[in-house]
């Protein structure tokens, strides 16, 4: 990884359009969450609740999955589990080939992503199309989400407009968002019309009414689970929550934090096929529960506050690491701070363990997040998982990280610390003979000159002046 | 430290403390954050508070000695000092209330109050109620103000070009603010922030707010 | 398969039961009244651009059919075994609007929803001030797709039916013991901000949302 994160790194930075483009989307994000959030005790005591919301639900993840599970086929919705997302597509796979589906549409979905569904059904010869607005741009561009909630964030305008240009040579050109999207809209009514099948994400999942809820603003997620005939659903197994009345304030959180919005235009909770005498509607609904590691990070009583996570994408939108990287260069499914945490705890720290290191730990996405998982403690917690050689523990790839040098260089610096009349003379010789340091400190001075070591050291200014150190 | 004293405060200054330790807990090396960390708990043993003048190292000490020092034997000390520690502007406004009286030049100053300061430690208003006392002050407001400078600790060595293209960002915009001079309650950030302006060539001066604060403040 | 589901469990089981998390309190909800409840419902409503009009049981198919003429709608899908469709079948007087029943399963008229409808009207189950959006619960006689395919969606909405919080609307009804197939909140057109984050309205449902508050 460590080569492949740092090449992204290089490439993203030195695209200054891209950098100019990101801060803007990011302050203006940042503005309209702040602006639906005028009252901070509000806010508060709402992310209180919902990180208790969440919380509960994890405490009894493995019953709410079962009842979930009941509810669900009681109304006619079928369950399936997949430990992998190998095992998840090939359910989706089965599902298809039952119906002989070969045209297939799709809401957003980070699942599907983990997944890599797209892929896996297009090797089978089923036709998937992408029909969030932001997710068919980049489908049509064949690139990967840069962002959780916005996908296609990272495109601008003209970008954009060309790409249409290039893929649709016979509508004629124009860069107006108004025009863009509608020939989005054209394209892809026909789509609906035509699909064998629809899948989709879940955003909550309620066990007590066995309801598949789903949050979105265009209305291609309605269109896709109920204009074709066949509506699979894939989601995490932590999306559970216990109860109906847990909604609500989940909901607000989540639409304030992610875009600012008081609500999304549509709100959808679906709890079965198509009854009958209903004249529309899937006549099969199935859901799909994924684990792909989610299990493992549950096993690590502080590392499980990682799976609290609505997605609302706040955490990434107040990062300045990601503000300054854009989604790619993380090179993962999930970008910026969540990512962060959640990746290297999915695919291995040996992998992905830098990302851990990527942050400055300043705070700002435990600050903002809805449900309040406490980032920097946990970005802490797995960088320590990384180098730590106990062997205890659930994270997977610990310990891989570690590497003698290193190891050595901080096992030095303690004891020289833990001594105080050793440190006292290496600070004393620092300053002695300051003038013999290197002016070079490695890539700290590309940017910056290295620091001027003071004369004296501080503890000995302050004997001189005469302070008491009882 | 000469402030405190001048409110009237006996200041005490343990010879033998060194480092907090946060650089190898940042650093995922535990156990020898613990080492030196363990070193510094006895040199607190009266009920006195804690005054440290760097929100990351007092946000150290606060919010993270607790858990690292969880089921050891030290874990009674250690939330111990916990309680006891504060940021210095903190414990300047709120202990004190303190009162200031500007004895300086007219002067620009801009304020970047650290990560740690700001989201750890809460005391992002004292440092500008203080300078905010001073007459001769004019404090002008960078944009971004709350974001991150890009120090960091390890992280500056371990991703440099993120930290580069951040820091570049901080300096750009304290520049554009016009401050004759940078101000933070945290060292690292300073260091930061006016290594960045050095290399750059010009740009303001920095210095701790404690340094700032007693230059301005002191009768001569 | 139901072996991953077997050892997905029993990894779950085998961790220790975290404590029971307490919940805080509910937030309080507003209280507000009638008349507060609709001032909201409908500056929310605007921030949208969807058209809120105040009107009453005697004259909303004239207000309606005057909306649909300056939309430039020529049809109108609607619900016939609805109350409401029932009194558009003798109250929409105009000729210049013709009025199409679902009445058939989607699979029947799939291209024709799609391609030649302008407009539709259903019911709702009520709204809510707090955030501006309406209770839709489609089932037998008013289907689905009413609420998303034709591009302008008008929606009748009784003035005493409007809650405060979508908390309030889930407990006062009852929604956890008598949850329908597809239950919905509408709040707006359908919009999307995914082009350099520049707001563009009719993505894939209805470009146009008129809600008709009878009172
Ligand atoms: S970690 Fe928190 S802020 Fe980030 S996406 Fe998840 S819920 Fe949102």
């Amino acid at each position: 990884m460590s080569g492949e994160f740092h090449d992204g790194v290089v490439k993203a930075l030195s695209n200054e359009a891209l950098r100019g483009h990101l801060r803007r989307a990011m302050d203006s994000l940042i503005e309209k969450r702040l602006a639906v959030f005028p009252d901070s005790d509000e806010l508060e005591s709402l992310r209180h609740r919902c990180m208790g919301i969440r919380a509960n639900a994890l405490s009894k993840l493995p019953d709410l999955l079962v009842h979930l599970e009941a509810r669900c086929e009681e109304q006619g919705i079928r369950v399936h589990w997949a430990e992998t997302t190998a095992e998840a597509n090939s359910i989706v796979l089965e599902i298809l080939r039952s119906h002989r589906v070969e045209r297939l549409v799709k809401g957003k979905s980070m699942v599907s992503e983990e997944m890599g569904l797209n892929h896996a059904l297009e090797a089978e010869g089923i036709e998937c199309l992408e029909s969030d607005l932001g997710e068919f741009i980049i489908q049509l561009a064949g690139e990967t989400p840069s962002h959780i909630v916005m996908p296609a964030l990272h495109k601008s305008k003209q970008e954009i407009a060309e790409l249409f240009h290039e893929k649709f040579p016979d509508i004629p050109y124009s860069d107006d968002v108004d025009e863009l999207t509608a020939v989005a809209r054209g394209i892809l009514r026909e789509k609906f019309m035509q699909a064998d099948a629809g899948l989709s994400g879940v955003n909550f999942l309620v066990a007590e009414t066995g309801t598949l809820c789903l949050v979105e603003n265009e209305g291609n997620g309605r269109m896709s689970t109920t204009v074709p005939p066949l509506h699979i659903a894939v989601t995490g197994i932590e999306k559970v929550v216990e109860r109906l009345t847990d909604v609500p304030p989940l909901l607000s959180l989540l639409t304030r934090s992610a875009t600012g919005q008081p609500i999304t235009t549509y709100f959808n909770m679906i709890n079965g096929p198509r009854q009958p005498g209903e004249k529309d509607g899937p006549q099969e609904v199935h859901l799909v529960l994924l684990d792909n590691g989610r299990s493992r990070i549950f096993a690590d009583e502080e590392l499980q506050a990682t799976l609290r996570c609505i997605r609302c994408g706040a955490c990434i939108n107040h990062c300045p690491v990601y503000t300054r990287l854009g989604g790619h260069a993380y090179g993962t499914v999930y970008p910026g701070p969540i990512g962060s945490i959640l990746e290297p705890q999915k695919e291995g720290l040996e992998r992905l363990g830098e990302l851990a290191e990527a942050s400055t730990l300043c705070g700002a996405c435990g600050e903002v997040c809805p449900v309040r998982i406490p980032i920097p403690k946990l970005l802490n917690r797995l960088r320590w998982e990384g180098v730590r050689h106990d062997g205890s523990g659930e994270t997977a790839g610990q310990g891989k990280r570690r590497k003698q040098s290193q190891a050595l260089a901080w096992k030095g610096w303690s004891t020289l610390a833990s001594h105080p009349a050793l440190y006292r003379t290496a600070v004393k010789s620092a300053s002695r003979f300051r003038r013999l340091l290197p002016q070079q400190l490695g890539p700290w001075t590309h940017v910056r000159k290295a620091p001027e070591i003071a004369e004296k050291p501080l503890r000995e200014l302050a004997e001189e002046e005469g302070f008491s150190h009882e | 430290m000469r402030l405190l004293q001048r409110e009237g405060l006996r200041v005490i200054f343990p010879r033998n403390q060194t480092c907090c330790g946060q650089p190898a807990y940042n650093g995922g090396y535990r156990d020898e954050a613990r080492r030196v960390a363990a070193a510094q708990l006895d040199l607190f043993p009266q009920s006195y508070p804690i005054v440290v003048p760097s929100g990351s190292c007092a946000g150290m000490m606060k919010h993270h000695y607790p858990d690292l020092f969880a089921g050891t034997p030290w874990q009674v000390q250690a939330n111990d000092v916990a309680d006891r520690v504060w940021e210095l502007t903190g414990f300047l406004t709120e202990v004190l209330d303190l009162q200031l009286k500007d004895l300086g030049e007219p002067v620009r100053v801009a304020m970047h109050t650290s990560c740690s300061a700001r989201r750890e430690m809460g005391v992002a208003n004292a440092a500008e109620a203080l300078l905010g006392q001073l007459q001769g002050v004019e404090l002008v407001e960078q944009d971004h103000k709350s974001e991150c400078c890009g120090f960091g600790g390890t992280f500056a060595v371990k991703q440099p070009e993120i930290s580069a293209a951040m820091v570049g960002d901080k300096t750009e915009s304290l520049r554009r603010t016009g401050a004759e001079l940078v101000t933070s309650q945290d060292c690292g950030c300073l260091m930061n922030i006016g290594g960045a302006f050095e290399k750059q060539g010009d740009g303001p001066k920095t210095c701790h707010i404690a340094e700032l604060l007693w230059e301005r403040t002191r009768e001569r | 398969m139901s072996d991953a589901r077997s050892h997905i469990l029993q990894r779950l089981r085998a961790v220790g039961r975290a404590e029971e998390s307490e919940l805080a309190r509910p937030v309080a909800s507003h209280p507000w009244s009638r008349e507060e409840k609709l001032q909201r419902f409908t500056e929310c409503m605007s921030a949208v651009r969807a058209d809120v009009h105040l009107t009453n049981e005697r004259e909303w198919c004239n207000d309606l059919q005057q909306i649909l003429m300056t939309k430039g709608a020529r049809n109108l899908v609607y619900a016939p075994a609805t109350p409401h469709g029932q009194i558009l079948q003798s109250g929409l007087s105009s000729g210049d609007i013709e009025l199409i029943p679902y009445d058939q399963e989607i699979e029947q008229w799939k291209s024709r929803l799609f391609d030649e409808t302008d407009a539709s009207i259903t019911s709702c189950h009520g709204a809510i001030a707090e955030t501006g959006s309406l209770i839709l619960w489609p089932d037998e006689t008013e289907p689905r797709l009413l609420s998303l395919v034709p591009p302008v969606h008008c929606v009748l909405l009784q003035a005493d039916q409007i809650y405060s919080t979508f908390a309030e609307a889930v407990e006062n009804q009852g929604w956890a013991e008598d949850i329908p197939t597809n239950a919905l909140l509408i709040s707006g057109p359908s919009k999307s901000a995914d082009i350099a984050q520049v707001l563009a309205y009719g993505v894939h449902g209805p470009k146009s949302l008129v809600v008709l508050v009878l009172r």
